[in-house]
């Protein structure tokens, strides 16, 4: 009985993943095939004033959003604006959310006005044509407001498609009492962070530098870091992927050293494990976006005190150079019946009001005027013993490469990268040759959504 | 099955020393097997022990969760407050969560097990063209299990507008092959094909004749069938997670994975300790279910097993 039951539920497993990955693939292609008229802009055009007297009139927009500042964001937006109405609601955490979204536009109903998307996410969206292009609102002189590089990363195909919130500039988290006590110096080039750990690990073997189990997202960034270009998108369809792209091939090398030789703590991120590793210090630093603050402080509550941030080591020394690791963007979803009460939303959000509350509550803003607070910049936590963090992630904002894009099919490349770099990890193998089949596995699901994909 | 052949013949060796006077053997004073005793034991502590972690992490506060021992009680035991708070944070959004769940449940699996009866007795009883045909159909439905119908299900349920709606999950779980499969069985063994015609012999009609005798000799494999459905529909999580994208209707399943999901975010508020406590309460319903039915279930799965 418990044998039936077991294989039963293992079957249901396996299905679940079929399914899941069947019904990316169903709202994928239904995509592309109807993506022929998404590059040029939709005709809409609409102004400033077009905006303000939207939002002067009754109505209701519905907005999916998981970030926790959200709910705070609406409130002050609907005493500004008591005739719009926001419907919020968490339908769930990044990929649950957009798969619930390919569904509802492959189903063509309940779509929501609203929607927060990552930037690696959004070309995925935006090249599909399933996001209303924000071009002729009025929004492109926010351009100066922001970032090149957080601009860059809400302009697909040279359209603007979403207004950014929040950014993750990377920077070196570590823990000041674990590398006094051990001596280590705090790395400025990837050689010095190697030594680094190897002098903790070969001095306690229960200490790690970090932990590292093979995240599509890190590696990314990391490749982005080390001035990696490996995919071009031109047009809607025309993407190339680059194995033989050298910041690729820097940045293989250089974690190599670290993985193969197991120096990375197999521990997996954001479980109960890692945060008791962050918070008694087993995990000695972490090279991570710059909303990591607020979760050690929640999550990691043990550490108090012990962690500093650091601008994140590069190959050379001298020049600073940063990457993005996650954040979000809110889109106007194509088919909004209300696409001007929506884009007066998300610019009282991310351009207004809304970003400084979002600031205050824990949240690493992305608009410049933010950014660059006082209030902001003085900011000196105590679990950092008192040090200016935000000076450090700011200048890390600033020294982010500029020139990366994601794949528009990122998503689903994520969800394949355990089978060919996470395997590599796993066996403490070279991460290059694994990266070279997860990229190939990538373009070839590329080709069959219909993308002209050149793999190099 | 395998456990118990083992048994038996450990009984059977048990009774073979010579010396003893013969007895007649009785079934209720066979030897222990201590190899067994201890497998048993480890396959016990096996089960037990994530229960006993579950309950043991829900006394603890969501600081104490991670720089307390995993598998002790440590530090300031906050059971009752992790469940004061579980019930009313965000607004109650726990109990919203657990009445959508018994709502599926009853709705859904009571539905199922009633459809089932009726479906199982009928084609178990009657013969009507097309029978095999109907045999066929059941058994290839309960090979394909469930969660790979859903999304074909959604896009059928967002044409006629019944997604994020109680229907798209009350619905889909009404269909329960299984258990169709299982009362046609039960029925057919179950149900004396000459007390029926008695029964039709002395002018009872078809209804009077099911509700007066067939219910009543049906009841074990009913309760079989309700307790399949009954924890089926309790942990469905991937139908509603598909169907739903308002929280207001969510299950217990999706909602508490929602409530962890709060962590993976910048910024996020972590609620472990909440989601722990969470679990633990959503599994004591379907604990006592199987505690007050377990009789019925065991007569369910064992009836038809011996030829009368």
């Amino acid at each position: 009985m418990t044998a039936t039951t077991r294989t039963a539920r293992a079957w249901r497993r396996g299905a679940t993943v079929l399914a899941a990955g069947a019904l990316a693939a169903t709202g994928l292609t239904a995509c592309s095939s109807s993506s022929s008229g998404s590059g040029s802009s939709s005709g809409s055009t609409a102004s400033a004033s077009d905006i303000a007297a939207a939002l002067q009139k009754k109505s209701t927009i519905t907005v999916w959003a998981w970030a926790p500042q959200t709910k705070d964001i609406v409130s002050a937006f609907e005493k500004k604006y008591p005739n719009v109405t926001v419907n919020l609601v968490n339908a769930g955490t990044s990929t649950t959310e957009y798969t619930k979204l390919q569904n509802a536009i492959k189903a063509g109903s309940g779509i929501p006005d609203v929607s927060q998307i990552e930037y690696y996410a959004l070309p995925q969206f935006a090249l599909a044509g399933s996001v209303q292009s924000l071009d002729g609102y009025g929004l492109d002189s926010l351009k100066s407001d922001y970032s090149t590089a957080v601009w860059d990363a809400v302009t697909v195909n040279g359209q603007l498609d979403a207004l950014p919130q929040d950014t993750g500039p990377m920077a070196l988290f570590y823990n000041k009492k674990i590398f006094d006590k051990y001596g280590l110096s705090v790395p400025t080039t990837w050689d010095q962070y190697v030594a680094d750990a190897q002098k903790l690990h070969s001095a306690n073997p229960n200490e790690y530098i970090t932990s590292d189990s093979g995240d599509p997202g890190f590696v990314t960034s990391m490749v982005w870091q080390a001035g990696g270009k490996p995919y071009t998108v031109s047009g809607t369809t025309n993407v190339t992927i680059n194995s033989q792209d050298p910041g690729t091939a820097k940045w293989a090398a250089e974690w190599d050293k670290l993985e193969e030789k197991g120096l990375l703590s197999q521990i997996n991120g954001w479980t109960s494990q890692w945060f008791t590793a962050l918070g008694n210090g087993t995990i000695a630093s972490l090279v991570t976006g710059a909303w990591m603050p607020g979760n050690l402080e929640t999550s990691a509550a043990a550490g108090s005190g012990d962690w500093r941030v650091a601008p994140m080591p590069t190959y050379d020394g001298t020049t600073a150079a940063s990457a993005e690791n996650g954040g979000s963007s809110y889109a106007v979803m194509k088919g909004s019946s209300n696409a001007l009460a929506a884009a007066g939303f998300i610019q009282f959000m991310n351009a207004g009001d809304g970003e400084t509350i979002f600031a205050n509550e824990g949240g690493f803003p992305s608009l410049n005027s933010v950014l660059n607070s006082s209030s902001f910049l003085d900011q000196a936590p105590s679990y950092f013993g008192g040090q200016k963090i935000n000076t450090v992630l700011s200048a890390a904002a600033a020294s982010v490469l500029p020139g990366w894009s994601y794949l528009p099919f990122q998503v689903y490349a994520n969800s394949i990268f355990p089978d060919s770099v996470g395997k590599a990890y796993e066996a403490k193998t070279d991460i290059a040759p694994a990266i070279n089949t997860w990229f190939k596995a990538s373009g070839t699901y590329g080709s069959q959504q219909g993308f002209t994909v050149t793999t190099k | 099955m395998a456990v118990t052949e083992t048994a038996r013949s450990g009984a059977g060796r048990a009774v073979r020393p010579m010396r003893r006077p013969a007895r007649p053997w009785n079934p209720n004073k066979r030897r222990k097997s201590k190899s067994l005793t201890l497998i048993m034991t480890l396959g016990l502590i096996y089960s037990l022990l994530p229960l006993f972690w579950l309950l043991v992490n829900a006394s603890k506060t969501e600081n104490n969760l991670f720089s307390t021992d995993g598998l002790w009680f440590g530090g300031h035991f906050a059971l009752l407050d992790n469940i004061r708070q579980t019930l009313t944070y965000n607004n109650g959004q726990f109990v919203q969560w657990f009445g959508n769940t018994l709502l599926y449940v009853v709705a859904g699996a009571g539905g199922a097990t009633v459809l089932a009866t009726l479906g199982g007795y009928g084609l178990a009883k009657f013969d009507f063209p097309g029978k095999r045909g109907v045999l066929a159909v059941v058994l290839g439905a309960v090979a394909v299990p469930s969660t790979a119908l859903a999304v074909p299900t959604f896009l059928m349920f967002s044409k006629i507008g019944l997604v994020n709606t109680p229907w798209a999950i009350i619905i889909p779980s009404l269909i329960n092959p299984f258990g169709l499969y299982l009362m046609w069985i039960f029925a057919r063994d179950a149900v004396p094909t000459e007390l029926l015609e008695a029964a039709r012999v002395d002018g009872a009609r078809e209804w009077r004749v099911f509700f007066s005798i067939t219910l009543r000799l049906l009841r074990p494999g009913m309760i079989t069938v309700l307790l399949f459905a009954v924890v089926a529909t309790w942990n469905n999580y991937f139908l509603p997670l598909v169907m739903l994208d308002q929280p207001k209707w969510y299950p217990l399943t999706v909602g508490l994975d929602q409530w962890d999901a709060q962590s993976q975010t910048a910024g996020g508020s972590p609620i472990f300790n909440l989601v722990l406590t969470g679990s633990l309460l959503m599994i004591l319903p379907i604990m006592v279910v199987f505690l007050v039915m377990q009789r019925y279930w065991q007569s369910g799965l064992t009836a038809g097993s011996v030829k009368q």
